[in-house]
């Protein structure tokens, strides 16, 4: 007999009798506050550290007494803090939307990117380039996201109308997503097919997913939906937890799981489809955020949402700042990277899992 | 709180599943829906939660409920009893009261919980996830998800399915002491024939989609019935104290009969 079997015996025997929720959740609230002061870190780290070459130590002297040096007040309140802020807000949004999909849909593969939602905004944008909408003087900055958003919404809709047919099932939900993911790509790969040399390089430079194009402006849009959504979302907590026990038991405890499922399917989708409009398809961080967060701190929502967008916002700040260190004098793109590095960690959580049931 | 159901009827597209039945349910009582495999048993007490959309009403103190106010008055159990949520014991029995839970728990909702678990003696299994518990465990755990908001109707699908005998019979005591000390209605389906007829006030028998017979636990349980409901041949026997016992002899198919008079059930490939 093991000593982890030998204690699991010890433990029945004697019982946990001491258990106590007040504390178990204040423990809990202990680590989302670390969690937070972690993301706070990285963000100076990711304002701090640059691609160029310069000295960390001009960029805190210029933090401190702002305005003392015009270009660096530039290069860091308008380029350096708003990357920063974009991967804080995007890699939250990412880790939010994943812990919605996978809790409401009872999928653990559910994210934004598996149902289709990166794949739309990829094709929009693609086609807003291939159509050379995005080099329009009038409107221009905003077309490409404009487009990617929309399809993004239109994938949204493609899942939608098909789960409306069926009740707003997660089983139907999940697999018309898998459909659109492939419908989606197939139509981007015939934009690149179609597209002009110049064209094809930026359509593949967005699939990279890039925070660089972020300004103030960019950033309050997503901060604003990302805050609404959150909200409306966060009150209804318990019921999400309560849909984890699956449709039947949720009903009874007087749920209406397909209605809850079907508004914030839409909340979900619109923040998402705001979000890759503007940094493009930042893959993986929807998947890995939340399992990361619902390892730490189990599935009682009220924890794992917080939980799940600290992750997020922890792994894409994390990540843009090992894209500027590793690219040696120019920005690694940042989507290669949240999927290099987030695979090889997910197996490695996964298998740790496994080990632990066992 | 009297419960009357009152001609319910449901079905699965053409296919009846009940048809016209009728009972009133007591408080202080459990009344017991038995019948044989596919009879509705399940099927009527899903109507009763207004789980499906059935004919007929469901009377509770001669008033319908509507469905959003129905988790304020019952608990629901259904049968299925697995779970893969990552959640621990108290967190599942704490969900018995999602529909009035504040955002932080408060100190009485976390006593009624610690409260209802240590009445189960299942306290020691607060920390443990759902998922490492045996069946029997978590048919428990569902019990206390459902008394925790002390409901004034309870609803149990084949409480016991997952118990021994001796859990069976401990728990469905259980259930007989807080049905009268609350004095809720307690509706439940159950197996077992011998705990049925041992603990249950009423029973009501379903056969044929409809109710075949309703009554107190020692009418209903007749050599007859379980003839023409159960199909079995039985006896009913009595013991010193006047206790009736059920004696199952053998089934009364035909077709089963000769099934196992035949030399093998099972022809060998010549």
């Amino acid at each position: 007999m093991s000593d982890k079997e030998k204690k699991k015996l010890v433990d029945d025997a004697i019982g946990s009798q001491n258990f106590n929720y007040t504390q178990y959740s204040a423990k809990k609230y202990m680590i989302i506050a670390a969690g937070i002061v972690l993301c706070v870190v990285f963000f100076f780290l990711d304002v701090v550290f640059s691609s160029t070459y310069i000295d960390p130590a001009v960029i805190i002297d210029n933090l401190l007494h702002p305005g003392r040096d015009d270009i660096m007040h530039i290069i860091v309140f308008d380029i350096k803090i708003p990357v920063g802020l974009m991967a804080l807000i995007c890699g939250a949004s990412f880790g939010f939307a994943g812990a919605i999909m996978q809790t409401m849909l009872n999928n653990p593969l559910a994210s934004p990117y598996t149902l289709g939602i990166s794949a739309g905004a990829g094709f929009g944008a693609a086609l807003a380039m291939v159509t050379g909408l995005g080099g329009m003087a009038v409107l221009g900055e905003y077309l490409i996201p404009g487009s990617a958003f929309l399809f993004a919404l239109l994938a949204c809709g493609g899942i939608f109308l098909v789960a409306k047919v069926k009740g707003f099932s997660a089983d139907i939900m999940v697999l018309a997503g898998i459909g659109l993911v492939f419908f989606f790509q197939a139509l981007q790969a015939l934009m690149q097919y179609l597209a002009s040399p110049e064209a094809l390089q930026g359509i593949v430079f967005w699939t990279f997913g890039s925070l660089t194009g972020s300004d103030w402006e960019n950033i309050l849009i997503v901060l604003v939906m990302f805050a609404i959504i959150f909200l409306l979302i966060y009150r209804k907590a318990w019921f999400l937890t309560a849909m984890k026990l699956g449709d039947s038991k949720a009903a009874a405890l007087g749920i209406d799981t397909n209605s809850i499922r079907k508004w914030m399917f839409v909340a979900i989708s619109l923040l998402t489809a705001t979000c890759v409009a503007f940094v493009g398809c930042i893959g993986f961080i929807g998947i890995v955020g939340p399992h990361v967060a619902r390892m730490i701190l189990g599935e009682d929502q009220r924890f794992l949402i917080p939980m799940s967008c600290v992750c997020g916002a922890a792994i894409l700040t994390m990540a843009d700042v090992a894209s500027k260190v590793i690219g040696n004098g120019v920005i690694f793109p940042i989507g290669i990277l949240t999927s290099l590095v987030g695979v090889p960690f997910f197996f490695y959580l996964l298998l740790k899992k496994k080990k632990a049931v066992a | 709180m009297k419960v009357r159901v009152d001609s319910v009827g449901f079905s699965y597209g053409d296919t009846p599943v009940l048809k016209d039945v009728s009972f009133e349910a007591l408080p202080g009582e459990i009344t017991t829906i038995i019948g044989a495999n596919g009879a509705g048993k399940t099927t009527l007490l899903k109507c009763i939660a207004d789980l499906h959309k059935h004919r007929g009403n469901v009377y509770f103190d001669d008033q319908v409920v509507a469905r959003k106010d129905m988790p304020k008055i019952m608990s629901y159990m259904e049968q299925n009893t697995d779970c893969e949520a990552e959640l621990n014991v108290f967190e599942i029995v704490l969900l018995g009261m999602v529909q009035s839970l504040s955002f932080y728990v408060s100190e009485q909702d976390v006593e009624k919980v610690t409260g209802v678990l240590r009445l189960l003696g299942i306290e020691k299994y607060a920390d443990r996830k759902i998922g490492e518990l045996s069946g029997g465990q978590r048919q428990l755990v569902f019990i206390a998800q459902a008394l925790v908001k002390d409901p004034k109707v309870l609803v149990l699908d084949e409480p016991t399915s997952a118990l021994d005998l001796y859990h069976q019979f401990k728990l469905i005591k259980f259930i007989r002491k807080v049905t009268k000390e609350r004095g809720c209605v307690t509706i439940m389906t159950l197996h077992h024939l011998d705990v049925a007829l041992k603990y249950s006030d009423r029973v009501v028998v379903i056969s044929e989609n409809t109710v075949y017979g309703e009554g107190s636990a020692d009418e209903m349980f007749t050599e007859k019935m379980l003839a023409e409901v159960y199909r079995v041949k039985a006896d009913i026997l009595k013991d010193a104290k006047g206790n009736k016992h059920i004696q199952v002899l053998e089934p009364l198919d035909e077709e089963y009969e000769e099934e196992m008079d035949a030399e093998s059930v099972f022809p060998s490939e010549e």
